[in-house]
């Protein structure tokens, strides 16, 4: 088990700039072998949590990404049909049991995320991305896994984990979760983060961006963000656009202010968006840049 | 629950544990009384938490109690102020405390009854508005089982919602009007996983199941097309002259968005707002303050047709699919062009699969539609109903169940 300090630090070696309670989230997940609930706007970061998290404890992401419609056999396991077929044509005649035992064996069956995230040796990460995205009965289901962490397939038995998974969760909102799964996880909710911190973000992701340049590019999104927009800018935005400025060399963005209303595309993503930011709102948004 | 390194006397440390564990069972009944779902789980590990040095620094087992126990954005705001007022002896801002939909519906912004109006409070439950019947729903509503949970505000089904005056009255119209969304949504659902039937065959799941057989297809799966969702977009009127009806109107779309897996919702009233967002917050109360917000400006004229046209020009194609209901809340007293509301109707007509117009003026005695707008409107609209009351809201469900 490592200690917050050291978590944070390690954070931090893995290229993610943590606000100072994720740090706490993540000691807590080890502590009481909860799952982690992130919660957020689009674009804050959420996944790259447990991106950072694999990294902190040195082991393997299992992703599993959530569509409406995911269902056990694309989420836990499926039999590999078609090999099991062949394998009775080829041995048709012999003893009907050694037949059944052979193609329900281990080699036929087909491992999807969340099995393959129970049987590790060592602990993974398992990524359950916008899991409000899936069906309400997959929830259930998914709840009963994560409280149990064992898997009963009828033709093979029940299959226990070795090692538990730290399990993160991340949701956009398109959907209410049950209080049952929302009790059960630890939540934390991400923020947009604040400007020193998206400054420092900018500085270890785009290369070639000076610290001067990385606040005031911090600034300036912080001040679109307060705009009434339809969709308002992410990090990921964020970097896309410091890599822009970059690109067209950029120094320092009172130089060059028609470029910056020209490379607002990368932030803007909506046409509606994009004409409510006219060249007189980037102006004065560019004016309170200090 | 062991304490590393206790080198004070045992009795010492029992009784500072005992008390602290009074404390927190304390702070938690706090946390229910304001509405978190703690269960017996969390206070056991939150009791582990202070035992494993958590409760060193009060920043620290904020944070750590604050992941633990909240489960939503709306908790999660709050949590900060509630512990410091617990263990810090902090008073809270007023602001995170004092949300409650009664206090929401009597809002300035969201006032439900004019002054004049309460003079009609005795006569009031007395009085039956008709309720002109809707493609049969008259005969579908009967029974009290079928209100589901309304039977509280039985009394209250049949009068008018603008003479509802005393607050408490409102609250229940509110309630009711939540509970009746989630019934609607419930019943909605079942009735569309009655209908489900196969027409495609599955091949993969068909070699599964015949793989007893050697692999000869004898019993085929079929596989469905997943039963599209309905999906609801409400417009909802918040000009002065439907000020009587909003706050009712709101509670019903919040619980109606909360439920419905797809819905989408717009206030307008000289210009139009989306307002999902704010009514995906969980708690009504809360809901119901941040729309106050977007709705100022309200009490003015109502330009339905320009802001139509903002809908139909920037948020249909994203919000209106081929299940789409869309459904009009307004008692169409148009100040704007008339001509343009009956183009944006056209327009809006064409795109989604039906449109309701719900009009609450529609129940007073002698009421004809003779307003510019809702002339100009009435073509293009599907279905044209009542909705003062809630049970014409009731019986407005057979028509949704059957799109």
């Amino acid at each position: 088990m490592k200690t917050r300090d050291e978590i944070a630090r390690a954070l931090g070696e893995a290229g993610y700039i943590a606000d100072g309670e994720l740090a706490i989230a993540i000691a807590l997940m080890q502590q009481l072998r909860r799952p982690l609930l992130l919660e957020g706007e689009a674009g804050v970061g959420k996944t790259e949590v447990a991106k950072a998290l694999a990294s902190v404890h040195a082991t393997e992401l299992i992703r599993l990404q959530c569509y409406e419609g995911l269902d056990q056999s694309a989420a836990l396991y499926e039999w590999n049909y078609q090999r099991q077929l062949l394998s009775i044509q080829a041995h048709r005649g012999a003893d009907a049991d050694a037949v059944e035992d052979q193609i329900f064996s281990e080699k036929y069956l087909l491992e999807r995320p969340l099995l393959a995230a129970i049987r590790r040796d060592t602990p993974p990460v398992l990524l359950i991305d916008e899991i409000d995205r899936a069906d309400d009965e997959f929830e259930a289901f998914l709840l009963e896994l994560l409280s149990d962490f064992q898997v009963s397939i009828p033709e093979f038995g029940t299959i226990k984990a070795t090692a538990i998974p730290h399990v993160v969760l991340t949701s956009n909102g398109t959907r209410e979760l049950s209080d049952a799964l929302r009790r059960r996880c630890l939540y934390h909710y991400v923020d947009y983060p604040d400007v020193d911190r998206e400054a420092r973000i900018i500085m270890t992701r785009v290369d070639g961006v000076n610290a001067s340049l990385a606040l005031q590019i911090a600034r300036m999104v912080e001040g679109i963000r307060k705009e009434e927009l339809r969709k308002v800018p992410g990090v990921a935005e964020t970097l896309d656009w410091a890599a822009a400025l970059v690109g067209l060399e950029v120094k320092d963005l009172h130089g060059a202010p028609e470029t910056v209303h020209e490379t607002l595309m990368c932030l803007l993503k909506t046409q509606e968006d994009r004409l409510r930011v006219t060249r007189e709102v980037s102006l004065r948004l560019l004016g309170k840049v200090a | 629950m062991s304490c590393c390194g206790a080198s004070p006397d045992i009795e010492d440390v029992n009784e500072v544990s005992r008390l602290v564990t009074g404390k927190l069972a304390a702070f938690l009944r706090t946390l229910r009384d304001s509405g978190f779902a703690v269960g017996l789980s969390e206070g056991q590990d939150a009791a582990a938490l202070m035992a494993t040095g958590y409760a060193e620094r009060p920043g620290l087992l904020r944070s750590a109690l604050k992941h633990l126990l909240t489960a939503r954005k709306s908790e999660w705001d709050r949590f900060d102020g509630i512990f410091d007022a617990f263990w810090l002896g902090k008073r809270v801002r007023s602001r995170s405390i004092t949300t409650g939909a009664a206090k929401a519906a009597n809002s300035p912004s969201l006032k439900s009854l004019p002054n004049q109006q309460a003079e009609a409070r005795g006569e009031a439950e007395a009085m039956m508005d008709q309720v002109p019947s809707v493609d049969g729903a008259e005969t579908e509503r009967s029974g009290e089982g079928r209100m589901e949970g309304a039977s509280r505000a039985d009394n209250l089904a049949e009068v008018d919602f603008r003479k509802l005056a005393d607050p408490e009255q409102i609250e229940l119209a509110h309630e009711a009007a939540a509970r009746l969304a989630r019934a609607m949504r419930t019943r909605l659902t079942r009735r569309d996983l009655a209908r489900r039937r196969g027409y495609r065959l599955d091949l993969r799941r068909t070699i599964h199941g015949n793989i007893s057989h050697g692999g000869v297809p004898i019993s085929l799966v079929k596989r469905q097309r997943k039963p599209k969702p309905l999906r609801l977009v409400v417009l909802l009127d918040a000009s002065g002259s439907m000020s009587m009806y909003t706050g009712v109107f709101l509670r019903f779309i919040h619980g109606v968005l909360d439920e419905f897996r797809e819905a989408e919702a717009f206030l307008f009233h000289t210009r139009l707002a989306h307002v999902s967002d704010a009514m995906k917050e969980k708690d009504a109360g809360r809901a119901l303050d941040r729309l106050s917000i977007m709705a100022q400006g309200a009490g003015g004229g109502t330009r339905i047709g320009e802001c139509l046209q903002t809908f139909n020009r920037w948020h249909a194609a994203r919000v209106i699919h081929s299940r789409t209901c869309v459904m009009i809340v307004s008692d169409g007293y148009e100040t704007g062009d008339a001509a343009l509301l009956g183009r944006e109707m056209a327009a809006l007509g064409r795109r989604c699969r039906r449109i309701v117009w719900l009009n609450p003026m529609m129940g007073w005695r002698g009421y004809a539609p003779e307003a510019r707008g809702i002339k100009a409107a009435l073509p293009h609209v599907d279905l044209y109903a009542p909705a003062h009351t809630l049970a014409s809201l009731t019986a407005l469900e057979p028509y949704l169940a059957r799109l």
